[in-house]
């Protein structure tokens, strides 16, 4: 744990951060955007889960491992959206959602 | 002294944050978003979990950062600037934040957490040892799973973002 530091300080800024990821979730209109503000709702929970880990149980592990887990699985859906991404926009040309329509069906 | 430096990150990632998702140039979002996540990794560092730390600053900083970076600059002209949401729609989503955030907020400062007074540092060896053992409360088979699932997202990933020309050739022969 962080000396001088209390938990309820840390949750207040991840759940400030994963509200911010929401609004920008909602807010964007571009695909590669929307992508990023899934990246900062993911990291916020995986902040709550070592500060847990590290402030209520010390002797146990299963935070810690949960959050390596989560930043794998992050990565890999990074990787295969951005190739969407790109495969999409060689065939129209553009990544605003408003245009996406061919994934339909 | 780490109270100072707790509150300097805490007021970086926030402040950054606010940026990332309301530039409105494309690369210049992607930059604010990775200082968001250099100064996670320096939470990590501060609560005393230096792999995690490590592993935030090669897998995001180094690697999430990059491809995205990459994919702004084939799909996008640098100087092209975004359009945005209504203003009427961006501030009633930002009320629907707020509304959430102070929900989320009085949920958390109700509850009494019983913390346990400790400053144990996570050492990458025990990590190893949970990682890999498989006696009660292991995670091999976790771990397993994750490597083939890493495998088979770089294959896909590969696959889709080669996609029309694999599929022309195939036609051709067919």
């Amino acid at each position: 744990m962080i000396a001088g530091i209390s938990i309820y300080e840390i949750l207040t800024v991840t759940t400030i951060l994963f509200f911010i990821g929401v609004y920008g979730f909602i807010t964007r209109k571009n695909l590669i955007s929307i992508l990023m503000s899934v990246e900062l709702i993911l990291n916020a929970s995986v902040i709550n889960f070592v500060v847990i880990n590290k402030y209520l149980y010390p002797d146990m592990l299963q935070g810690v491992f949960f959050s390596i887990f989560i930043i794998a699985v992050a990565a890999a859906e990074t990787a295969l959206a951005i190739s969407i991404i790109i495969n999409l926009y060689r065939q129209i040309a553009s990544v605003e959602v408003k245009d996406t329509e061919i994934m339909k069906y | 002294m780490e109270k100072i430096i707790f509150y300097i990150l805490a007021l970086v990632i926030i402040v950054f944050a606010i940026a990332s998702v309301s530039s409105k140039k494309m690369l210049r979002s992607v930059i604010y978003l990775l200082f968001v996540l250099i100064g996670i990794s320096g939470i990590y560092f501060l609560i005393d979990y230096n792999f995690l730390a490590a592993i935030q600053l090669t897998v995001y900083a180094g690697g999430v950062i990059v491809l995205l970076i990459f994919s702004v600059m084939l799909v996008h002209h640098i100087e092209m600037e975004l359009e945005l949401a209504k203003v009427s729609k961006r501030i009633l989503v930002g009320l629907a934040s707020l509304i959430g955030l102070g929900v989320f907020l009085t949920t958390i400062y109700s509850h009494e957490f019983i913390v346990v007074e400790n400053y144990t540092t996570t050492t990458t060896e025990d990590i190893g040892f949970g990682l890999l053992s498989y006696e009660a409360g292991g995670f091999i088979l976790p771990f397993e799973v994750i490597s083939i699932l890493l495998l088979a997202s770089m294959i896909g990933a590969i696959v889709i973002a080669k996609g029309t020309k694999l599929t022309n050739k195939k036609n051709d022969t067919v």
